[in-house]
């Protein structure tokens, strides 16, 4: 049995995951819980955010963050692959600037209109 | 004459205005001194805003965003670049701004959404130098998301509030090294989800029970800074000093609301939360005039202020189309261990269903109850398996609960199960 606070939101539930059971989680109060308990012992995950370079926009930098949660390990190199890219604005929600960060699979997208 | 001008374009400002433009009213403006809305949220670029609402987990920016969009399908005006200087019990607004210059605004209705402010060094008493290096953990995430600018390299942070956990992981991100957080108390005041994800997942050591005692400078930058581990009377302990070797030291040593207008209109204050004193509604101690989000108390789910200010909204247009509600108020009393409660009165007569009551616990409880009682009876118990000061409580009131509420006042209170 392992012992594991839930982050997949900010109410923390601490759970409970049974290694020996096909990773039973319990203490959780819904289901993202139960999914998260199972994965963080198994292959931990995050999603990443970050900021990229814009020019012409109200601030000279626009956030971003990869469309699902990447592999912990792989953090540091997606961060490496966002120190190259550069916006022009106007970027609208949701729009590309990198696919396949550090060959996760996942996208990096903008999450602000700028 | 608006019918509503709501103070602050943050979170609480865009619930309150877009919750008061549902219930009817028509003339409502929204004052804001930054040049754009969305408050603290812009500089959030962090996810894990909007779970509770939106069922999916946002960034800071997006979940503004999502609140902005509602806003253009009203006719409710946002006034950016332009301060409040001013507001009086009479309801009218002092504003400034570089194109209009100084105007006095009249409101039916004011709610009052100014959000919070760092505590900073000054506030909490560090000796040592002054050197450059020293910044509050929320300017620092400015600094660095808005503008693009890196404070520092080797860090120290104090304080183990949210903004400085959530600062701890971006820095680390960054490239700089963040040698440790030190938390006065024995618990952190953050929540355990950024514990986990911005300390742990980085090998930060936490050290609780812990603070600086001596900050030290070399060219007026910050070289070295000194920890020591407290005693149960929070003194030094001698010989446990842990030098580090820094050039920046971030305080996320706590908020508070930002309530130099409220108090400058005569309006009630509470000590324990530096917020006004509210009714069931988030009205204040001045009839008319209602307070929510941070600048009440100090959140940290921002799902929790969006409901609120829509309570408070709603209200404020109620407030205009009805009149003012009418009733004898309840006091809410705090027992053993509960540091705080919004709202501090009720009016019973005036709640339709329940009444939403958050607090904050003083010590960490594993399982509890929280107690509902009029002094002699206990009305009513919620049992919870974990509370901690760092994570606000919520509790439903339900009506015929309040009613049965003998001699005026309400206990909260929190205790083992
Ligand atoms: C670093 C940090 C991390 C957080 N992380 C999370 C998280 O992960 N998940 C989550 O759910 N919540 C999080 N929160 C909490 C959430 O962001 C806040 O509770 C929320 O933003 C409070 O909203 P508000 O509108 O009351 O205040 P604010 O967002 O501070 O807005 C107040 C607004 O009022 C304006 N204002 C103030 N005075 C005046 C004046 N005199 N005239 C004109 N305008 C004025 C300000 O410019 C500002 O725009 C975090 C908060 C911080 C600081
Ligand atoms: S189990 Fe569900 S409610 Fe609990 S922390 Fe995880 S996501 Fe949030």
């Amino acid at each position: 049995m392992k012992e594991l606070v839930c982050i997949v939101c900010p109410k923390g539930c601490r759970l409970h995951v049974d290694e020996e059971n096909g990773f039973a989680v319990t203490g959780n109060s819904c289901p993202r819980g139960a999914e998260y308990g199972k994965n963080e012992i198994q292959n931990p995950t995050r999603v990443l955010t970050s900021t990229v370079r814009i020019t012409g926009g109200a601030y000279p930098r626009c956030p971003v963050k990869t469309d699902r949660a990447v592999p912990k390990a792989k953090l540091m190199d997606i961060m490496k692959e966002l120190n190259g890219v550069t916006l022009s604005s106007p970027v609208e929600i949701g729009q590309v600037v990198l696919r396949d960060a550090a060959g996760t699979g996942a996208g990096v997208v903008v999450t602000k209109a700028l | 004459m608006y019918d509503l001008i709501v103070i602050g374009g943050g979170p609480a400002g865009l619930a309150a205005a877009n919750s008061a433009w549902q219930k009817g009213l028509r003339s409502i403006l929204i004052v804001e001194r930054d040049k754009e809305a969305g408050g603290i949220l812009n500089q959030c670029i962090h996810n894990g805003f909007g779970l509770h609402r939106f069922k999916e987990e946002l960034t800071g920016p997006e979940y503004a965003a999502r609140f902005i969009d509602m806003l253009k399908e009203t006719g409710v005006e946002l006034m950016l670049d332009t301060m409040v200087l001013e507001i009086t019990a009479g309801r009218q607004v002092h504003v400034i701004s570089a194109k209009d210059g100084y105007q006095v605004l009249s409101a039916k209705s004011i709610v009052l959404c100014m959000g919070c402010r760092e505590r900073t060094r000054g506030a909490i008493g560090i000796p040592g130098d002054r050197p450059a290096g020293v910044f509050t953990a929320g300017s620092a995430q400015r600094y660095l998301n808005l503008e693009g600018y890196m404070v520092g390299k080797r860090v120290v942070i104090l304080g183990s509030g949210d903004i400085g956990l959530i600062m701890a992981r971006r820095m680390t991100l960054e490239g700089a090294k963040v040698l440790a957080c030190v938390e006065l108390m024995p618990y952190s005041g953050g929540l355990m989800r950024n514990i986990v994800q911005c300390l742990n997942d980085w090998d930060i050591p936490l050290y609780l029970s812990h603070t600086i005692t001596d900050i030290r400078a070399e060219n007026g930058r910050v070289s070295h800074v000194t920890v020591h581990k407290l005693d149960e009377n929070r003194q030094p302990i001698p010989g446990t000093n842990l030098e580090f070797d820094c050039d920046t030291v971030l305080l996320s040593v706590g908020l508070i609301p930002e309530n130099e207008l409220t108090r400058a209109a005569g309006i009630q204050m509470d000590p324990r939360t530096n917020g006004a004193v509210v009714y069931e509604n988030m009205e204040t101690s001045v009839p008319g005039i209602f307070a929510c989000g941070n600048v009440v108390h100090v959140h940290d789910l921002v799902d929790y202020v969006s409901a609120e200010s829509e309570r408070a909204g709603a209200a404020a247009a109620e407030f205009v189309l009805k009149g003012q509600r009418e009733g004898e108020a309840l006091e809410l009393k705090n027992g053993a261990d509960v540091g705080y409660t919004v709202p501090q009165k009720i009016r019973a007569q005036a709640v339709e269903k329940a009444a939403d009551v958050f607090f904050r616990v003083r010590r960490v409880f594993k399982n509890s109850v929280i107690e509902i009682s009029d002094g002699e009876k206990v009305l009513a118990s919620f049992r919870r398996e974990h509370m901690a000061p760092g994570e606000m409580e919520h509790i439903l009131l339900p009506r015929k609960i309040l009613d049965q509420a003998r001699g005026g006042q309400i206990t909260v209170s929190a205790k083992e199960a």
